[in-house]
């Protein structure tokens, strides 16, 4: 097997991560298509690690699992702490920033 | 014997500088006071001395002396030297300028006995600085160290009119001074370029002999000297630039006699003097001297007659008197104008210090306060005529040849408007100098004399009760009944009066008899139709009847006398608008400058930034729409971001 369906597979999820960030309204969804981009970037590592034949590739999806999870951990407790001050966490309530 | 003069005039130039400079480093000396007071007073004094010697020396020395040092050295040659260059005239300058400083600083030790210490070393270090500038002025041999001399003298002059700083009026009056003469102090300094770029030097006697071979090209010349002139008209206080010196009156009496009678005022008839040459070569400028000098004595004297503050009487006398110089000199006879100077010096720094007797021991300046005074101290009085005699121009007193010796001039010159000018103001000086010596030393106080008409049910005169209104204001009331406690002045004050009042009638009998060194100069210029005499004296003559039939017998009434002159006087109270319209041209250009300033900073400053502002502002608002708050929004863009990065990645590189 080539290179290239990895390749399509990887791009394929990331944008369906990318389409449920940019859509999904409420807070735990949008983590979730994050976690989704970030896991189609490491079947981008993997694949290349194993068609280049480097070492390197495998210790770098090692790394992007951990900080996936640490930041899987941390965007879950800061959408805990946003619903006990909102009360909501729809996003498009949360428009403090508006100018 | 020739290079001694030079010394001696160095000597006497040098020692008022080294007073200065121990008073003014040597502070704790200073703080002294009265200690102070007599050093500076002693090295004046050697000043004289040595002045004197120096004269002696060089009136009968055949070659002025030239002894300079260089300065300002380039390659060649020194553009300008500093030293001193002595001969007759400077001389003569040196001693009058001299005497009075070294009499005045003798007197001022009277006068200013209740000055407190520190601020009597101020008033001396200031006096010995002034009389080393303005013998630096006399015995310049070149016209740069002449100007810087100049604005010394300047210097010294607002410094002492506000030697009583504490009093608004007389800082103000000290910067008036100051701003006027500066305003001629320009066109001199104008002139003094453009004299060197047409003769390449600034040496007088380089110049004077440039001068004599024809060597001087005439084009140009005249505003050259017209510019000379504009420095000596401010410093001089000719018409329109007289009105700092009335109000320089503010500072002490000493200093009106020194500073704004005897000599800082005469350094614009010195200059013209100095450089009469030149001026002899530019007729048409000479002919604007003589004319506005006429005009300039003829307007002081009328003011003059309408003061009553004894020193402002004064004041516009030596306005008027210096009028009479410089049309002498605008006539071509400097010499005239110049012999003029001298006894001026003399017998005004007399009056001034007479003035400053009575107004010592009255407490006041105004003459309705005075009256009477000749019982009380017979001394000044007796000195204070002999004043007033020379200055009215009678035979035997001081300044009765050196006026002669100008009306005649004048006469020759063929200037017939200013000769009728100045027979009329010879005629008005004796009048309001009476008017003076009437109302100050006999009679009773006008102010107790309309106390008693009030109450004798009378109506009193609008001008006494005017003037009483007045002073109620500036004197304690306790200062009017003084008037009969008034006393003769301590010694320090009568010595300098009786000297220079033996100085006017020693030179006064001596050129009346022609004797000594008048005998040669009456001689040489003797132009003078017979008529000319017996006239100015007669006009003199009738000028004093006026004033004793008006102030003495009462026998003209002075409210008639007034009235027949109404409007003139009306004007003259009103100083002829001349300050009013030097306030308004001043405050019009003033006010309308800044008013184009501030519409400038207003609208065109603050405009711009202001428009810059409100765009950003208004931008901002604009803007504030696309800013929702939304996550999902930012992620948009950041998509779209990438997107037109690739696009661009792309299609240029």
């Amino acid at each position: 097997m080539g290179l290239e369906p990895y390749l399509f597979l990887s791009a394929t999820v990331f944008c369906i991560g990318l389409f449920g960030v940019m859509t999904r309204r409420n807070t735990i969804g949008i983590l979730l298509g994050i976690e989704l981009m970030m896991n189609a970037v490491n079947i981008n590592l993997v694949a290349f690690a194993r068609y280049t034949a480097m070492a390197a590739g495998f210790v770098f999806t090692v790394f992007t699992i951990c900080i996936t999870v640490t930041e899987a951990a941390l965007g879950l407790a800061i959408v805990i702490l946003l619903f006990r001050v909102r009360r909501t966490v729809m996003a498009d309530h949360l428009d403090l920033l508006k100018g | 014997m020739m290079a001694n003069s030079g010394a001696l005039a160095l000597i006497a130039w040098l020692l008022p500088i080294f007073s200065f400079l121990v008073l003014a480093i040597v502070f704790p000396f200073r703080r002294l006071g009265r200690p102070a007071a007599w050093f500076s007073t002693l090295c004046a004094a050697g000043a004289f001395a040595s002045a004197v010697l120096a004269w002696r020396i060089q009136s009968v020395a055949a070659h002025p002396v030239h002894l300079v040092w260089p300065w300002l050295p380039t390659a060649g040659k020194t553009i300008a030297d500093v030293g001193v260059l002595v001969d007759a005239q400077s001389t003569i300058m040196l001693c009058l300028v001299s005497l009075v400083a070294f009499l005045v600083q003798f007197y001022s030790v009277g006068y200013l006995h209740d000055e407190p210490a520190p601020a009597l070393g101020r008033y001396y270090a200031y006096q010995s600085l002034f009389a080393f500038s303005m013998m630096g002025l006399a015995l310049a041999p070149n016209l740069l160290q002449l100007f810087m001399c100049w604005e010394l003298v300047g210097l010294c002059s607002y410094l002492l009119i506000g030697f009583w700083y504490q009093r608004p009026s007389a800082a103000r009056a000290a910067v008036k001074a100051f701003w006027i003469t500066k305003a001629g102090d320009v066109g001199m300094l104008v002139g003094i370029v453009m004299l060197y770029r047409l003769a390449g030097t600034f040496d007088i006697t380089e110049l004077h002999s440039m001068a004599a071979s024809n060597a001087l090209p005439l084009a140009g010349l005249s505003i050259i000297t017209f510019c000379l002139y504009l420095g000596a008209m401010g410093k001089s206080a000719q018409f329109p630039f007289h009105v700092w010196l009335p109000d320089a009156m503010e500072g002490p009496t000493p200093v009106s006699a020194l500073i704004h009678a005897a000599t800082m005022v005469t350094a614009g008839v010195y200059l013209l003097v100095r450089t009469d040459w030149l001026f002899a070569l530019t007729p048409n400028v000479l002919l604007i001297v003589a004319w506005i000098g006429a005009f300039t004595a003829l307007l002081a004297a009328v003011l003059a007659c309408v003061q009553d503050d004894i020193k402002r009487v004064l004041a516009y006398s030596t306005v008027s008197q210096l009028g009479y110089m410089m049309t002498a000199i605008g006539a071509g006879v400097a010499s005239a104008g110049f012999l003029h100077l001298l006894t001026h010096g003399l017998f005004k720094a007399l009056l001034f210090l007479g003035a400053g007797a009575v107004i010592h021991a009255v407490g006041s300046n105004d003459l309705p306060n005075m009256g009477g005074l000749a019982r009380r101290m017979p001394q000044t009085a007796l000195v204070f005529i002999i004043g007033t005699l020379s200055l009215a121009g009678i035979p035997i007193f001081g300044g009765y040849v050196s006026k002669e010796e100008i009306l005649g001039a004048v006469w020759g010159a063929h200037l017939t408007g200013p000769f009728l000018l100045l027979m009329l103001v010879a005629g008005l000086t004796a009048f309001y100098m009476f008017r003076v010596v009437f109302l100050a030393f006999f009679g009773t106080p006008a102010r107790v004399a309309a106390v008693a008409h009030a109450g004798a049910g009378h109506t009193t005169p609008p001008r006494v009760a005017h003037a009483a209104l007045h002073n109620e204001a500036v004197v304690e009331g306790a200062h009017v009944n003084e008037t009969p406690h008034a006393h003769e002045p301590p010694a320090t004050m009568l010595l300098p009066l009786w000297v220079l009042a033996v100085g006017t009638m020693v030179v006064g009998v001596m050129s009346t008899f022609h004797l000594g060194g008048f005998a040669a100069a009456e001689a040489a210029g003797e132009t003078a139709p017979g008529w000319l005499t017996p006239t100015a004296v007669g006009v003199a003559l009738a000028g004093i009847a006026l004033a004793w039939a008006t102030y003495q017998m009462r026998a003209v009434n002075p409210e008639s006398l007034a009235n027949a002159f109404g409007p003139i006087r009306s004007a003259a109270l009103r100083k002829f608008w001349i300050d009013d319209i030097f306030e308004g041209i001043y405050s019009f250009v003033l006010l309308g400058f800044s008013r184009i300033v501030g519409w400038i900073d207003r609208y065109l400053v603050d405009g711009v930034l202001n428009l810059l502002s409100d765009w950003t502002v208004q931008a901002g608002d604009e803007l504030r729409g696309i800013q929702t708050g939304k996550p999902q929004d930012y992620v948009y863009g950041i998509g779209a971001g990438v997107l037109v990065l690739i696009l661009l990645m792309r299609l240029v590189f």
